[in-house]
């Protein structure tokens, strides 16, 4: 028997394998497809204070190995969140839920961790979101920015925090730093890089947004780096995310720093993608001879 | 045509729909051209009966997302998809061939709805567009209607299945834009000369627009966006409506003419 459990900011995950946020909606829809209790933990759509219905469409663009995806953060508001989906998702699972919260202000941001975090186990302050205006990414490309709202959000949060930082940066290794100062429990690593295509033969954008978030499994070694130099440069616990397709994928991630792992655009290809990944991974810990996997974490030097 | 429902009239009465989702692996029967750059894949395995209506996200060998396509007829261990070379997704769906494997996830969507049951329902098709109402013609006359078929097309190489709407349909109408075959120009020309009560419409948005406008009969339209997952876990092909947002590939494809705002 192998020891797939992890220890995320005091919590207790059976397993390392998380659906990312804005991959897997508030879980209603994945859990047409599988039991959801099978999961590590669960990141729910990103919300806002206020509904938001999100970009126009075309939203979603294809690339080799990978997607591009301007949604522009829709979700009902975080009343609705909290007063309905996260009800409705707790009635058939029972493992750990991550909230994900996004904002174009910090009062915003306050506001709606307040309204959430008693409601979940984990909050993911999302930072790094490349599809809106002067929000979201705004704060995760500016070490002091990114400071202030994770110090303000901190006030106010009764869970863990964990801050999701965006690769759109020159070093993240100081905004990494620069939210450990600031009071961050966790880092999640990483957002979508931000990408384009464009349709030849309309001579256009292929998304409306022209520009979009760049996903999947083109992404990992990058996701992989990044995981590997905040681990070195931080203490704080790191759940890896970007690209990540099997349970190998996990394993390589955990190596590199990551203490808990997400998968993204890989459950968009495949609604079962969490679940055989969860299953594989004993099976892929007993060919490399792992019976502890915490054990692994972060073991490159 | 149809030849792997042997009986379409049985099938399609057990068409009890499971509405659950399933990743499915099929075998090959046929791949073949049936028009300009159309080609029609027959495929057999353990899969149910598939709505009118709904569609099927394609797994393709060297493509990242999905190919979302509808079902064109369906019956318990049969499945009929007719699509369009548009690109690299369906070029390669053409080249496969006999025996080789399909993994598709479906049936996804709302599917058209056929109650209340119109009795002379017209069905308009915009190229491409034409092939899910195939399964749709043979519901409504399974269920006692007689529906008419309006379809459009560039040009006569472009049409096709056209036996098996003739078989189906009390009365079938092309119009071609070069005017090569049938009635020259659009659908939209033809509209006022039609005895008609309900339509159902598939095709590029601004045909649907138009028909939508032009029609005052209530409808259903089925849309298309491009697509994340289509089973409605990324939002990302959400669109407005009447209702609030919805997303096309869960609450859709298909929408009530009332409920789309344009
Ligand atoms: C609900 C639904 C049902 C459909 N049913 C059919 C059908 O029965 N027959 C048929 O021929 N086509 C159908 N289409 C359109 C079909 O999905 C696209 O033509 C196909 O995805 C193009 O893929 P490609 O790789 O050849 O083109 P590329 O342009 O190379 O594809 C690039 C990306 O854009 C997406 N894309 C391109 N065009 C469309 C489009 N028109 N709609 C949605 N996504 C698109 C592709 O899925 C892919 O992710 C349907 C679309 C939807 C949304
Ligand atoms: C369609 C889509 C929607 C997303 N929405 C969110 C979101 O709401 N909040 C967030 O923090 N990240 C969001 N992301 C980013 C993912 O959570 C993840 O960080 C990113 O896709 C990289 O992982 P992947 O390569 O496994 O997809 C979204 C990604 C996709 C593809
Ligand atoms: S395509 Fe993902 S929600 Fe519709």
């Amino acid at each position: 028997m192998v020891n797939t459990s992890v220890n995320l900011c005091g919590i207790t995950l059976q397993n390392p394998v998380i659906p990312a946020s804005g991959t897997c909606g508030f879980g209603a829809e994945l859990a047409e497809w599988y039991d959801l209790n099978l999961l590590g933990a669960i990141s729910i759509k990103g919300t806002t204070l206020e509904p938001r219905f999100g970009n126009p469409t075309p939203r979603i663009a294809e690339c080799p190995n990978g997607m591009l995806n301007s949604v522009g953060l829709q979700n009902p508001g975080v009343e609705t969140v909290a007063a309905e989906e996260i009800p409705r998702l707790k009635k058939h699972y029972h493992q750990p839920i991550i909230a994900n919260i996004s904002g174009f202000s910090i009062d915003e941001y306050t506001a709606c961790c307040e309204r959430i975090c008693n409601s979940v186990d984990l909050v993911e302050l999302n930072i790094s979101c490349p599809n809106v205006h002067n929000g979201g990414m705004a704060f995760g490309t500016s070490a002091t920015e990114a400071a202030r709202v994770v110090s303000a959000v901190r006030k106010v949060c009764s869970r863990p925090l964990v801050v999701k930082l965006t690769p759109n940066v020159t070093d993240i290794t100081v905004i990494a730093r620069a939210c450990e100062e600031a009071g961050a429990d966790g880092l999640t690593l990483i957002n979508t890089l931000l990408g384009m295509r464009i349709d030849v033969m309309r001579r256009k954008p292929v998304l409306a947004n022209k520009m979009g978030g760049f996903s999947g499994a083109a992404v990992f070694p990058i996701a992989l780096r990044m995981i590997y130099q905040v681990h070195l440069a931080c203490r704080i616990p790191i759940i890896g995310c970007g690209g990540v397709s099997s349970a190998r994928d996990v394993i390589e991630m955990m190596m590199a720093g990551a203490t808990a792992v997400q998968v993204g655009s890989e459950n968009l290809r495949n609604p079962l993608a969490c679940k055989e990944i969860i299953e594989n991974l004993p099976l892929e810990m007993e060919k490399l001879h792992i019976s502890d996997l915490k054990e692994f974490i972060g073991i490159i030097q | 045509m149809i030849k792997h429902c042997k009986n379409t009239k049985k099938a399609t009465k057990y068409c009890i729909f499971v509405s659950v989702m399933n990743k499915y692996l099929l075998n090959i029967i046929s791949n073949s051209c049936v028009a300009k750059d159309v080609f029609r894949m027959e495929l057999t395995g353990e899969i149910p009966a598939l709505k009118c209506g709904s569609f099927v996200e394609i797994a393709v060998e060297g493509c990242y997302l999905r190919r979302p396509i509808s079902v064109c007829a369906s019956c318990e261990g049969h499945l009929t998809l007719v699509y369009k070379i548009v690109g690299e997704g369906t070029r390669k769906m053409s080249e496969l061939s006999y025996g080789q494997k399909v993994d598709l996830i479906g049936g996804l969507g709302n599917g058209f709805s056929l109650s209340p049951l119109p009795a002379h329902p017209l069905l308009i098709g915009g190229g491409i567009g034409t092939a899910p109402l195939l399964q749709l013609a043979t519901d409504l006359r399974a269920a006692g209607s007689t529906p008419l078929l309006l379809a459009g097309f560039n040009s006569a190489s472009d049409i096709f299945l056209e036996k098996e709407f003739t078989d189906l349909c009390a009365q079938v109408i092309f119009t071609t834009l070069d005017g090569s075959r049938g009635i020259q120009g659009m659908v939209t020309e033809v509209l006022s000369s039609l005895h008609f009560d309900y339509f159902y419409a598939c095709g590029p948005m601004p045909m649907l627009k138009a028909v939508s406008t032009a029609i005052p009969h209530p409808g259903q339209l089925s849309l298309e966006e491009r697509m994340g997952c289509g089973f409605g876990i990324c939002m990302g092909c959400s669109i407005q409506t009447a209702g609030g947002p919805k997303r096309i590939c869960k609450e859709g494809p298909v929408f009530r003419k009332e409920e789309l705002l344009w």
